[in-house]
């Protein structure tokens, strides 16, 4: 499938790490403002696919990235890229929720400082602005300079989703972002992505099959570091076009 | 044997060996505490030696005292000064797999065998070569050579085991490896309180990499090319001296030293745990 205006575009992208052939000929169309869900067993390459986006993964020696990844039209991998910008457009939600080892207020300011916001009174609003759009406002404005590990795993992850927030990124990637939390705390994240995805594009790695269809626009399929199919998500979930995807959909592989 | 028989006998062996730590520590104590309690005088701590003190005249350990912490503070600071960007190097600038990195851990487990005797000639030889005297500076340098393979090797250990996460969280804000770096430094701040205490133990306490290099003096160091008195090198003189009083003072300075430690550990146990509240 591909889109007029793609926030990220994909192409001839192949990915080694040491001997193996992680990724194979990934081209990709990400669409603008729409959530995109990663399916596929575990170690078919989706988290893999999803670090390429912000080039998390090129730290290690042993990785060897081939293709394009453009964003926004531009070329990440290309030579005059500067590589904390760009991945400033990208908010990262890992699967454990990571809070930075400062307080709740710091957390959330950490980007806008680094960023330069220095002025006080510019730094408070962002923190409250962003605790409220993820929902934790009230739960820990009396506490906000207490350190962030001591929030429950759910409100944790909920802050990691402020902070990314906070360095206003226009891609939200979110790596398997609920499998470390409780059902309730899982809902809350999902509720936060479906309210978000009206200005952000997000890009979500998933085991969870319902998951993928309660949140996602499209669905990617990939299989031994190949995307194996790519459409909206019914179709890919119901109405599967390959005998892969249908048989990984049906629970016959995983 | 029944498993039984091997439990039991397992449990005495671990009993044993806990006694014999913990017994041994006692002793040693016990041992510096009795011969050095009557000659841990005010007079002790707080005056310089006196003409004949060796001989059991009067006066006081100050200057091996003042010494011996200007030569542990000067060494952990100048230690630090080198081995922090070392191993941020190591842990946040260079990529997984560098060969590089390999490289430098393993010249820091060399440095870490190196017995500090020869630390001492090494800079023994640098010295005369330079055509400098003993002086405090020249210790601080060869203490401070001794202590960055452990300052190094200590902070190394805490930063590896830091998950990898926490620079993806950073770099996926924007920030550089410098800013990541900071946030390193204060994950790991309590492992760094404890490289700080094994470093600067090592530091107070070593008598063989300051022999030659710091010199002994019976005044108390002036400048950074003076010599200066250490307190193990205290120790050591008086301990050879036939006189029995003389010798009491060796187990008094080795009761100071073991106090300075025991403050030294107190204050990082209190600073490491103040600091660890905000850790993941």
């Amino acid at each position: 499938m591909t889109f007029e205006a793609p926030h990220i575009r994909v192409q001839d992208l192949n990915v080694h790490i040491g001997d193996h052939h992680i990724l194979k000929n990934i081209s990709l169309d990400i669409p603008d403002k729409k959530i995109t869900s990663f399916i596929g067993p575990s170690g078919c390459g989706k988290t893999t696919l999803l670090k390429t986006f912000n080039r998390l993964l090129d730290r290690n020696k042993e990785v060897r990235i081939g293709g394009r990844v453009l964003v926004d039209g531009e070329d990440i991998y290309g030579k005059d890229v500067e590589v904390t910008g760009m991945r400033r457009k990208m908010g990262l939600l890992s699967q454990r929720p990571f809070p930075l080892p400062m307080s709740i207020y710091d957390n959330i300011a950490y980007g806008p400082r680094i960023h330069g916001t220095r002025r006080k009174k510019e730094l408070n609003g962002t923190v409250e602005h962003y605790l409220r759009a993820t929902g934790l406002w009230e739960e820990v404005k009396d506490r906000l300079g207490s350190p962030a590990t001591r929030l429950s795993i759910g409100q944790q992850q909920r802050l990691c989703l402020a902070r990314g927030l906070a360095v206003e990124p226009e891609i939200i990637l979110g790596d398997e972002p609920t499998s470390a939390l409780d059902p309730l705390s899982t809902q809350r994240i999902e509720e936060l992505f479906l309210q978000l995805k009206d200005r952000y594009t997000i890009v979500l790695v998933t085991h969870i099959l319902r998951q993928a269809r309660r949140l996602s626009d499209y669905i990617v399929f990939i299989y031994m570091g190949e995307i194996i199919e790519f459409g909206p998500t019914e179709e890919v979930l119901l109405d599967p076009k390959e005998r892969l995807t249908r048989e990984y959909v049906k629970g016959y592989i995983s | 044997m029944s498993r039984k028989f091997k439990a039991a006998l397992f449990k005495i062996l671990m009993i044993l060996s806990t006694l014999i730590i913990s017994g041994s520590l006692i002793l040693i104590l016990w041992t510096i505490a009795s011969r050095g309690v009557h000659a841990l005088t005010w007079e002790l701590v707080s005056r310089l030696p006196e003409g004949g003190f060796y001989i059991g005249k009067g006066g006081g350990l100050l200057n091996a005292i003042l010494g011996s912490l200007y030569i542990t503070v000067g060494s952990t600071l100048l230690g630090l000064l080198i081995a922090v960007p070392v191993v941020l190097y190591l842990n946040v600038y260079s990529r997984e797999g560098s060969r590089l990195a390999t490289v430098v851990r393993f010249t820091f487990d060399v440095l870490f065998g190196i017995p500090s005797i020869v630390y001492g000639a090494f800079g023994f030889t640098i010295m005369v070569w330079l055509g400098l005297r003993a002086s405090l500076l020249a210790g601080i340098v060869t203490v401070t050579l001794v202590i960055i393979p452990i300052l190094a090797r200590a902070m190394d250990e805490v930063m590896r085991r830091t998950p990898g996460e926490l620079s993806d969280q950073t770099y996926s804000l924007g920030a550089t490896r410098w800013e990541t770096s900071l946030v390193f430094l204060r994950q790991c701040a309590p492992g760094i309180m404890t490289a700080i205490l094994l470093a600067s133990g090592r530091a107070i306490g070593d008598a063989a990499s300051v022999l030659f290099t710091a010199g002994y003096t019976d005044n108390l160091p002036g400048s950074l090319t003076q010599p200066a008195a250490t307190l193990p090198l205290a120790i050591f003189f008086q301990l050879s001296s036939p006189i029995a009083e003389v010798q009491d003072r060796a187990y008094g300075a080795a009761l100071i030293l073991t106090a300075i430690v025991l403050l030294f550990s107190l204050s990082a146990h209190y600073f490491s745990k103040r600091l660890s509240k905000n850790k993941i």
